[in-house]
Formats: C-alpha cells, sequence, structure tokens
C-alpha cells in the first residue's frame, strides 16, 4: 500500500515537470496563452533550464555558502526564540498578576505583521546574519510562548500535588514538573516554529541582505532571470522539507513518553 | 498515646463556584488515627472525603480546627506522610522507575542509590522489568502499582489512600488489595484509606469511620473491625463475621444517606 502510494506520488511530480517542460519550452507545442513563444518561458522558466542552474549551483559549489548562511539564520532563530518563548511562557505562567498587566501588550505584538519590522531590524542590526535572525525570533517566540504558557496553566494539579507530596520544593516543582510540562508544549510546536525560523530567515534576505538563499532570488529577480529565481524556490523547498524531516526524527526521540495512536497496552 | 493523625474540630468551607455564597464541605469532623492503625473512611462521593484527606496531607487548610500530627500542630505540607491519589498522579514524561525515584531526587539522594532501591521496590510492587516503561505504556493497574511503590519507597509513617483502586477491575483491585495489606503488615504504617465501598472498607480495615452526606458532612459512626489478620480479602468477605458487621453498618448508613438525602431536597424545596 505504501510502495503504491509513493509510486503514484513519484509519477505526480514527474507528471507536473513534464507539463510544465511541455508548455514553456518554446516551439513544442503551439502557443496557446500568447502569440509569442518564448512567453510561456519567461513568465514560468523551463524546467530544463532550472535543473541546469541548480547543478551548476551544487558542481562549482557557489551555493553552499548561501544554504549555510540560511540554515544558520533559521537555527540561531530557532533557539534564540523557543529559549525566551519558554522563559518568559514560564514566567507569566507562573505569575498571574504579571501575565494579567502585559497581556493586551502581548496581544498587540502578536498581532502586529512582524515583517514590517524587517527594516527596523536592518537599521539596528545592519545587513548581516543578526537582522534575519530577530525577524526569525519574533515570529518563533510567540508561537512558543503561548504554547509554553498554555502547557502551565493546563499542568494537571493532581501531578503537582503529588510532586508537592513526595517532598518538592517550588525550585524543584519548577525544574521538575513546570519545566518538562512546558518543554513537551514547545515540542509539539517544533513543526511551526522551525518553519516560522526559515520563514524568517529567506524573508530578511529577501528584504536585504548580500548573502543567503534569499538573497540569490532577489538578486535573480532584479535582472529577471526567471529560472534562476524558481532554481532557487526549489533548493528552499527541498531545503525546508529536509528541515521538517529533521524535526520529526528528533520530535520521535525526545517524546517517546507520549501515547501515540495505536499503541497495544500491556496486559497486567 | 498521642494519635498518628487527628482532626480536631475541622470545617471547610469553599466559595460556592456559581454565586458568592459559601459552601460548608465538611463540619466540626474529629476523626484520630492510632499508630500503626489501618482505618477506612466511607462516605457517598461528593460528601468530602477527599477535602478531609487533603487537610491532613497539609495540601489545605481548614476554615477552622486544627490537624495534629503525633501530637504537634501540622504547618504547611504534612512531611511525614505518603498519598496516593484518586486520580493518575505519575508524571508521564518520566520512566516508571524515574516515577518511582522521584521523591529520593527531590530529596537530593544520589543517582546510584535511588535507581537501585527504585529497582527493589518496582520489584516488590510486581513491577520488575517495567522501570523503563513510559505511564501511558502501562496498564491502569500497573499505574496503581508504580504511584504504590513511588509513595512507599520514601519510607512514610502515615499513608494517606484517597480511592486509590476505585478505578481498577474487580479482580485487579482485589490482588492489589492483598498486596496492600501484606506490604502494610510487614511495618503497621498509621493508614486513612477513603473508599465508597463498604466491602473495601472493612477486609482491609482495623476500624471504619461512616461520614454522613454533604454540605457539612462529618463522622456519624464509627466501627471497630476485629476480625483476624492476616486477611485474604476475597476470602473474609464469606466469613459470617465480615456479613454481620457490613449489616450492621450498612444499615447504619442507608438511613444516614436517606436521611441527608432528606434534608437537602427539604432545603431546597423550602
Ligand atoms: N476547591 C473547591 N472549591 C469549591 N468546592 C469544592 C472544592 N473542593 C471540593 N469542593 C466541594 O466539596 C465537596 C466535597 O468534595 P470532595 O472532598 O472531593 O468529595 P469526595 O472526595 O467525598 O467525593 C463537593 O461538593 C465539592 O464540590
Ligand atoms: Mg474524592
Amino acid at each position: 500500500m505504501r510502495k503504491r502510494l509513493w509510486f503514484w506520488q513519484v509519477v505526480l511530480l514527474v507528471a507536473l515537470f513534464g507539463f510544465w517542460h511541455v508548455a514553456t519550452h518554446p516551439d513544442l507545442i503551439p502557443p496557446f496563452v500568447w502569440d509569442n513563444p518564448n512567453r510561456a518561458a519567461f513568465f514560468f522558466g523551463e524546467p530544463v533550464k532550472i535543473a541546469k542552474v541548480i547543478a551548476d549551483w551544487f558542481a562549482s559549489g557557489e551555493i553552499y555558502p548561501h544554504l549555510w548562511v540560511t540554515l544558520q539564520e533559521t537555527a540561531l532563530a530557532f533557539v534564540i526564540g523557543s529559549a525566551l518563548g519558554l522563559v518568559i511562557g514560564l514566567w507569566l505562567g507562573l505569575t498571574p498578576f504579571a501575565s494579567a498587566l502585559l497581556d493586551p501588550y502581548i496581544k498587540a505584538m502578536n498581532a502586529m505583521p512582524r515583517v514590517v519590522l524587517a527594516p527596523i531590524f536592518m537599521v539596528w542590526f545592519g545587513l548581516g546574519i543578526w537582522s534575519k535572525v530577530a525577524l526569525g525570533v519574533t515570529l518563533v517566540f510567540f508561537i512558543v510562548f503561548f504554547n509554553v504558557y498554555q502547557g502551565v496553566k493546563e499542568v494537571s494539579p493532581v501531578v503537582l500535588n503529588n510532586a508537592t507530596m513526595l517532598g518538592a520544593t517550588r525550585r524543584q516543582l519548577l525544574r521538575f514538573v513546570y519545566l518538562p510540562s512546558a518543554t513537551s508544549w514547545v515540542f509539539s510546536s517544533l513543526h511551526t516554529s522551525v518553519g516560522m525560523a526559515f520563514v524568517g530567515a529567506v524573508v530578511g534576505e529577501y528584504l536585504g541582505s548580500a548573502k543567503g538563499v534569499g538573497y540569490l532570488i532577489h538578486m535573480a529577480e532584479g535582472s529577471f532571470d526567471i529560472n534562476t529565481v524558481f532554481a532557487g524556490i526549489l533548493v528552499l523547498t527541498i531545503f525546508a522539507l529536509v528541515l521538517d524531516f529533521a524535526v520529526s526524527v528528533a520530535e520521535r526521540r525526545l517524546l517517546v513518553w507520549r501515547p501515540t495512536q495505536g499503541e497495544t497496552e500491556p496486559q497486567l | 498515646m498521642t494519635a498518628s493523625v487527628s482532626l480536631e474540630k475541622v470545617t471547610c468551607t469553599f466559595a460556592a463556584r456559581s454565586g458568592d455564597g459559601h459552601y460548608t464541605a465538611v463540619k466540626d469532623v474529629d476523626l484520630a488515627i492510632a499508630d500503626g492503625e489501618f482505618v477506612s473512611v466511607v462516605g457517598p462521593t461528593g460528601c468530602g472525603k477527599s477535602t478531609l484527606l487533603n487537610v491532613a496531607a497539609g495540601l489545605l487548610r481548614p476554615s477552622s480546627g486544627h490537624v495534629r500530627i503525633h501530637g504537634e500542630p501540622l504547618a504547611g505540607i504534612n512531611r511525614r506522610a505518603g498519598y496516593m491519589f484518586q486520580a493518575e498522579a505519575l508524571m508521564p514524561w518520566r520512566s516508571a522507575l524515574e516515577n518511582v525515584t522521584a521523591g529520593l531526587e527531590f530529596r537530593g539522594e544520589g543517582r546510584e542509590a535511588a535507581r537501585t532501591k527504585g529497582e527493589d521496590w518496582l520489584a516488590r510492587v510486581g513491577l520488575a522489568g517495567f522501570g523503563d516503561r513510559y505511564p501511558h505504556q502501562l496498564s491502569g493497574g500497573m499505574r496503581k502499582r508504580v504511584s504504590l511503590a513511588q509513595m512507599l519507597i520514601l519510607d512514610p509513617q502515615i499513608l494517606l489512600m484517597d480511592e486509590p483502586f476505585s478505578a481498577l477491575d474487580v479482580q485487579t483491585r482485589q490482588l492489589m488489595e492483598n498486596e496492600l495489606l501484606e506490604l502494610w503488615s510487614a511495618d503497621r504504617k498509621s493508614v486513612i484509606f477513603i473508599t465508597h465501598d463498604l466491602e473495601e472498607a472493612i477486609s482491609l480495615s482495623d476500624r471504619v469511620v461512616v461520614l454522613s452526606a454533604g454540605p457539612a458532612t462529618r463522622p456519624i459512626g464509627e466501627y471497630v473491625i476485629d476480625l483476624p489478620r492476616p486477611r485474604d480479602v476475597s476470602e473474609i468477605r464469606l466469613s459470617p463475621r465480615f456479613i454481620e458487621l457490613h449489616d450492621r453498618i450498612w444499615h447504619a448508613m442507608k438511613d444516614e444517606v436517606l436521611k441527608g438525602y432528606q434534608q437537602t431536597r427539604n432545603r431546597t424545596t423550602s
């Protein structure tokens, strides 16, 4: 069943690229939208040329520094954003006064479209990686923050009482009950927050930088080089898929204690 | 002799969940448990059994009244007591062994020593080899065993047990009751065992305390259970003395429960 699904997924992919190729390659089929046979290729690129751009990038090694920069920005934004979200989420989750006081501000900051901060971050942190990291952090922070806050609120009072009766001090409750419970909520939002860190990095690069895959796309766009734009997009997509896969692997290792559906329970 | 646990005129009043009224769950409760005594507290659901146990544990401060532990007034958490909760209380992110050794870790005991002790306790509750399972990978009965080991590993002088086996099926439950009695008989700790099941109460205890229906719950009867030990909980239920005791307590309980029911009905209609 799985194999068959796989097979058809590959067939669909090949068909998609085949259609793309046939529809955009000049003079392969009679033009049906535009009179000029080169128009389709101008707007949509040509898969063969795109593949060549990508192959050249990897063959010459030109792409690696850019990928490395994007990866660094993503990782930093994720780690810093998660750490901030965890600490502040724990703090506000445990101090009702502070959370009541800051509630409207947090709502406002979360409602604001964070991309508009990009120019400010450029001014503050320059065109290097840190302005992109900052943008990613503002995106990751809120996801993690809300999850941790929720996680703290939903810690089972019975588990807390039990730990208290077993002799846990307030600090130990924080470390052995609230923190693991909150971290599990961070992990449950791992896919979204890594995705957001990635979006922050790429959008930041696109809006102004000297390195990164987003910068490559921006440059190619400036010279109407649609094939390179598509090549960049494809590389980013594959990069995102790899990242997502890595997250799934990490998740499986970190959340072994989580019940998964279909697992049988041993009989007493 | 000073009692191991004594509640003196304990009253607990809660703010009502709706509106601004008050609800007095328990009123003027006196209850004393001697050293090494196994006392069961029975009463209808919602009458305030858990509330009383939380007071004895120091998790809840009574609105008025006092709690003494070995004669000393209780301030804060009752450090001499172990508590087995009615609901799931294990930390789901910790394996069975890590759950059992949690209390030792809180005390700052060494990892290796704690581990050895934990394995030993897991074996004693019949879970040898299950140490690395997570709570969701264990059956309900196994989780209760882990909770039992988690409590007993700290060697508390007083055991507070809140309907610990009520969620289990009859067979598992009787198995666990026998195991509890066996573990208890080894060093005779003082036990307050909450249950709504009269048969369970009689077969385990030295004394059964019956509570009236809420609100303003108070003890309405105390019965010494003079059945011989060691006991087998499923066999002892067939003995004539057990049946006699059961009849007596059940009649008293039924009358009181009906009376309580009548009272609440009159109050709501008048
Ligand atoms: N924190 C609380 N706030 C308000 N009412 C409560 C609270 N805890 C318990 N009660 C009420 O007190 C009564 C006794 O509760 P409980 O001790 O849990 O009963 P039992 O354990 O006998 O089933 C119930 O009517 C319950 O609704
Ligand atoms: Mg209860």
